[in-house]
């Protein structure tokens, strides 16, 4: 075969098949996530805590949905009626049709009484007539407020104290801190009864009393968590280039620990719910004729040998919120976090 | 060298300055403790010494991240610890800014490439609108190396050689005149730290630049210096041009650093010994910087001059014999 005259070939022939520059390998392909979207993508791999915000996000619905759509009214009175046990349409089992045993004989109690054919209790009555399932939903409602409250004040005192202690340092943050303690050796009991000699019981008394010590957990924890990104060579170079304290609060602090400020601020609200319940139980929180689980507890505590559903019914929904919240809260910090899990 | 001080502008003067801290108490820490030079303008001045010897501490103080014990810093004739009005504030911040040692703990994880950049920009209102503001990212990303669409992404997706990148953009929207380098290559790997030594030497070039090049390891600060000024424990040892240092450095920490730096020459490394500095004890004499030759500053005490002098003197003639 004779030489080929490879200058002859004409330029046409040619065709870029591949072309890469040093520019384009730079580029990144995979998408964007910022922070948040990423945690989001981790807290919905943990089936748990999933669980835990559909069930919580029933219940608020539910509770909340009942100022409009309850049942029965709550705090209506019809002695009655009293002490009736549950009774649900459709179902025959017994426990839950309307029947007890008195004296080893099953007694239909509504029959007893005169309810008439329609009118169901699904959960039965308490010992003044009241619905007990309005009740609940009533009860509910007060303690996802507390919690609701103890988020904004875990968020609003809570962060902005620890915040300026942190970034302050020096002689205000060791005045701040000996505040803090003194605050925080005050038992909430004490606290609680402090205000009720000056307020009436009832659900502002109890928010006050969260006020004075319910952010000392959270405004610590952002105190240590400021003083450990303070010294960060981003916020250095924030300040050399001109950034306020402020801004840098706000826009670099901030955001690097709202992931501990978010987690802190979901434990904190069980520990708040539990302290209303347990006030309310033991009679110095909500009154008459509010209700709270606490207060539904304590009342069905008393008859729990003879009406055991008046006990059972808001102790399981109690529980049952806590749970929830812990459970949330825990997927939370594993997905704020991903050193600590997949 | 006295030639030169005259020409060149003296940019920074830093005058006995003294940074401790917890001062007076039991665990006070004399960081930085009584150091005096001056970096003449369109310079690179390269510090080094060993970890912990001070001299990130120097270079914050320089750029007033904290408020020096003692002594004075001029920069640009004024003395930046009296600074007290907000818009010579503003100036100074502009004119002078830092690279850091960390790529990993100097951007802020939660922000864009593009707010990072666009920080001084923002604070400064550098800018007339958001257009602008973009502009000025794209030019800055592209100036170091990066690509435009990188504004977009976070730090996390970055390598450490990216990052600092990053950070020098940052640095460079502010248009300084004067730049602190604090190791910005230590953290990273050495086929990137040729990269980014490079890519500030360009940047000098174009922007003349002048520089505070901090770092531990002296052939590379030799290789980007155009003086150099070795410490110990938070005083400064000898001071002099680039060449003269690494050829002739007489002070014995300075023999000691000189003889850890390893040679591409299996004949050199078979013989070299590594020196072991000891402090020289503390006989009472009151020592400083003191000129041993033109332009050659050695921390010693005035009787100790001529024996450095002589030092100095003999190296110089043994090198000599050795090219003839
Ligand atoms: N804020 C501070 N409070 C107390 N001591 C400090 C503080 N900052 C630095 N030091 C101390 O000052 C000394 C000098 O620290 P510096 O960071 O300047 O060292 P360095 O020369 O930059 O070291 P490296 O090469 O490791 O970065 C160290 O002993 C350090 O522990
Ligand atoms: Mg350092």
């Amino acid at each position: 075969m004779a030489e080929m005259d490879y200058s002859k070939i004409p330029k046409e022939k040619f065709e870029l098949i591949g072309h890469q520059d040093a520019a384009e390998s730079e580029k990144i392909a995979a998408p964007s996530l910022t922070f948040f979207q990423d945690s989001w993508r981790r807290l919905k791999k943990n089936k748990a805590a999933v669980i835990s915000l559909v069930i919580l996000g029933l219940i608020t619905l539910i509770a909340f949905g009942a100022i409009w759509l309850s049942p029965k009214d709550p705090t209506k009175q019809n002695v009655q009626f009293a002490n009736l046990p549950p009774k649900i349409p459709g179902i025959s089992v017994d426990g839950f049709n309307g029947t007890t045993l008195v004296r080893g004989q099953r007694v239909d109690k509504y029959e007893q009484v005169g309810v008439p054919e329609d009118v169901y209790f699904i959960l039965g009555t308490d010992s003044l007539g009241r619905d007990l399932l309005s009740r609940i939903f009533m009860g509910t409602r007060a303690s996802l407020i507390i919690a609701f409250v103890a988020a904004i004040l875990d968020l609003s005192f809570g962060v902005t104290y620890g915040l300026i202690s942190g970034m302050k340092g020096g002689r205000v943050d060791s005045i701040m801190q000996r505040i803090l303690e003194v605050l925080s050796g005050i038992p909430n009991l004490v606290v609680m009864i402090l205000f009720l000699t000056i307020f009436k019981p009832g659900i502002l008394t109890i928010i006050l009393a969260m006020a004075v010590t319910g952010w000392i957990t959270m405004a610590r924890i952002v105190r240590a968590q400021t003083l450990k990104i303070k010294d960060q060579e981003y916020v250095l170079a924030a300040t050399t280039l001109g950034q306020s304290q402020i801004s840098i609060a706000l826009k670099h602090i901030l955001p690097n620990i709202s992931s501990v400020v978010i987690v802190q601020m979901m434990f904190s609200i069980p520990t708040a719910i539990f302290f209303e319940a347990f006030l309310s139980f033991i009679g110095l929180g909500l009154t008459p004729p509010n209700a709270s689980l606490g207060m539904l507890l304590s009342e069905g505590y008393k008859l729990f040998r003879f009406l055991p559903h008046l006990m059972w019914a808001p102790a399981i929904v109690l529980s049952v919120i806590m749970i929830c919240f812990n459970l949330l809260a825990d997927g939370m910090r594993d997905a704020f976090d991903p050193k600590m899990k997949d | 060298m006295v030639a030169d001080k005259t020409q060149e502008k003296i940019i920074l003067d830093v005058e006995n300055l003294k940074q401790y801290f917890n001062e007076g108490q039991r665990d006070e820490v004399r960081a930085v403790d009584g150091i005096s030079f001056q970096i003449f303008e369109g310079e690179t001045f390269g510090l080094v010494g060993e970890s912990g010897c001070g001299k990130s501490t120097t270079g914050r103080s320089i750029i007033r991240l904290y408020h020096p014990t003692a002594g004075k810093i001029e920069f640009d004739g004024e003395d930046v610890s009296k600074i007290k009005r907000r818009a010579d504030m503003e100036h100074f911040r502009r004119d002078v800014q830092m690279i850091y040692q960390d790529p990993y703990a100097s951007l802020n994880p939660r922000m864009k490439v593009r707010d990072i950049i666009a920080e001084g920009i923002d604070i400064h209102h550098l800018a007339t609108d958001v257009d602008d503001r973009n502009q000025q990212v794209n030019d800055l990303l592209e100036l170091v190396g990066l690509d435009r669409s990188h504004g977009t992404r976070y730090p996390h997706e970055f390598s450490g050689g990216q990052r600092q990148r990053i950070g020098i953009a940052r640095a460079l929207a502010m248009q300084p005149k004067f730049i602190i380098c604090d190791e910005p290559i230590s953290a990273l790997d050495v086929s990137i730290q040729a990269q980014v030594v490079n890519l500030l030497m360009e940047l000098q070039q174009k922007k003349k630049l002048t520089y505070l090049f901090i770092a531990h390891d002296l052939s590379m600060v030799k290789y980007i210096s155009d003086r150099i000024g070795v410490m110990y424990y938070g005083k400064l040892v000898e001071v002099g041009k680039s060449e003269e240092i690494y050829n002739f450095g007489v002070h014995p920490y300075t023999e000691s650093l000189l003889s850890a730096i390893p040679l591409p020459d299996p004949e050199h490394e078979r013989t070299r010994r590594r020196i072991v500095y000891k402090p020289a004890v503390n006989d009472g004499a009151e020592r400083e910087l003191r000129e041993i030759s033109e332009g050659h500053f050695v921390y010693c005490s005035e009787e100790e001059v001529p024996v450095f002098q002589k030092k100095l003197a003999d190296k110089k003639a043994q090198t000599e014999k050795v090219e003839v």
